[in-house]
């Protein structure tokens, strides 16, 4: 085995952090940079919407990796300075000061950036990907003025749910009538507009967005049928775009984040890796190339990556289960699988008031279990979790969920 | 041995653990985390340790 010499990992979220972790765990004994682009140290994103929005975390509760842990395995960090260009010939990361990292393996972890605001409004108008972000948007979520949220899905409820829970009037804008149908089917879908109206939160479902305009404390959204919402503060939650611009002149081939093959190798380099957010690749369990925004996703990536690097021997395939959660009012949410181009659900327990648990199940012309959505019941999700890897009948699944303990209430 | 420690406040039942060490962690009926062993071998020990890493409320370690 011949460890590469300097692994550089471009990208300090999650993935990259987890990967250069990962790397000592599978015993390199090489160096590692982690370049990353924001001045603060790597800290988690799940919490930024919620905990962390909310006030009820501080931000030294979400970091990823101290300068003590880093300094601890040997991990240089190369924090506040973007990568510029990648140098595959030369095997080389340009950096924006001017600097650069020679490298015998590359992992790209840059992540994907929140789709920016498309509307005028010359401030008060937030996204939300980053801690800065969260910062600015706390800020205006101190003042009692009305929010309005354009964009449900999990950002914009999440956030939704948080500024509710701080006390201000929210109204949600989406143009699909259940956005989460997006994820889990319409019908499915249905209960999480139901979860907002019962909080209290007013949606606006089925409308679109015409303008946004004015300025912090006096905005004015202006919808596709004519009528108009004013709000003090604006978030914005319309999706997110992989961070691959700075790829254009290496001669990857980069399509909607960095196309890679099983190994999470890229097509064109085989000592040029990706994981998270930027990575797609090809699943062999799907038979296609695919791109996931979760953030287990970009953890399980990672593990294979530093594996790949450090055994090459022994390369390991990314054929993962999808997996995300949601937190939303009191509703801890959790997917599986691909519930989308199912043809067929069934619901076990109860997915209609607060304190109970349930699931939905999805399947298709197959009769095999393809995805599932759980409700405050972590113990279905696992079943569903493990049952959509071994690629388990759907009847068998929904029988095995009908025998657990499902009237007990829900974790606080 | 290295040692599996576990916060069971912290822990909200993601699963990711069991997804990565099936033969270390488990949930129970009320979704909190279940050790299925004290102690691992220090062969297990790199995938038990990603495992770990792979708690999104950082409720596992493995102490020497």
């Amino acid at each position: 085995m011949t460890d590469p010499r300097t692994v550089v990992v471009v990208g300090a979220s999650v993935a990259g952090v987890r990967t250069a972790q990962a790397l000592r765990t599978e015993g390199f004994g090489g160096r590692i940079v982690l370049v990353g682009d924001e001045p603060d140290l790597p800290y988690d994103k799940p919490p930024l919407s919620k905990q962390l929005l909310a006030g009820s975390w501080s931000e030294e509760r979400i970091a990823l990796l101290t300068a003590e842990a880093a300094a601890a395995v040997g991990i240089e960090l190369r924090l506040g300075v973007a990568a510029q260009r990648l140098d595959v010939a030369d095997r080389q990361v340009l950096l924006i000061d001017g600097s650069t990292v020679d490298y015998d393996a590359a992992v790209l972890a840059t992540g994907a950036a929140a789709r920016p605001s498309p509307w005028s409004a010359t401030s008060g108008v937030h996204v939300l990907r980053s801690m800065a972000d969260a910062r600015r948007l706390r800020n205006d979520l101190e003042v009692d003025r009305p929010v309005v949220v354009i964009g449900g899905g999990f950002i914009g409820a999440e956030v939704a749910a948080t500024a509710h829970a701080l006390g201000r009037e929210v109204t949600v804008v989406d143009p699909l009538a259940a956005p989460i149908g997006r994820v889990v089917g319409r019908e499915v879908g249905e209960l999480f507009v139901d979860l907002h109206t019962r909080h209290g939160v007013n949606t606006k479902f089925g409308l679109g967005v015409e303008s946004v305009e004015g300025g912090a404390g006096d905005l004015t959204v202006q919808l596709t049928d004519g009528s108009q919402l004013t709000a003090g503060t604006v978030v914005v939650g319309i999706g997110a775009v992989p961070n691959d611009g700075w790829l254009a002149s290496s001669g990857l081939l980069v399509d909607n984040g960095v196309v890679c093959d099983q190994h999470c190798r890229a097509v064109d380099a085989a000592e040029v890796y990706a994981v998270g957010d930027v990575l797609r690749w090809f699943h062999p369990g799907h038979g296609e190339h695919v791109r996931v925004e979760h953030w287990t996703n970009a953890v399980e990536s990672a593990a294979v990556v530093a594996h790949n690097i450090a055994h090459p021997e022994d390369l390991r395939s990314h054929r993962p289960v999808e997996y995300v959660w949601s937190d939303q009012y009191d509703w801890k949410i959790q997917i599986v699988g691909r519930p989308v181009g199912a043809t067929r659900h069934a619901l076990v327990g109860d997915l209609t008031s607060a304190d109970r648990r349930g699931a939905a199940v999805y399947t298709d012309d197959s009769g095999v279990l393809r995805g599932a959505v759980a409700v405050n019941w972590p113990k279905a999700l696992l079943l569903c979790r493990r049952a959509v890897g071994a690629g388990a009948s759907f009847d068998d699944v929904v029988a095995q969920l009908d025998r657990l303990p499902a009237a007990v209430a829900a974790p606080a | 041995m290295p040692r599996l420690m576990a916060d069971v406040e912290a822990c909200q039942g993601y699963g990711n653990c069991i997804t990565g060490a099936s033969d270390a962690y488990d949930i129970d009926d009320d979704g909190k985390v279940v050790l299925l062993t004290e102690e691992i071998s220090d062969a297990d020990r790199p995938r038990v340790e990603e495992a770990a890493r792979s708690c999104p409320v950082n409720a596992l370690s493995i102490e020497d």
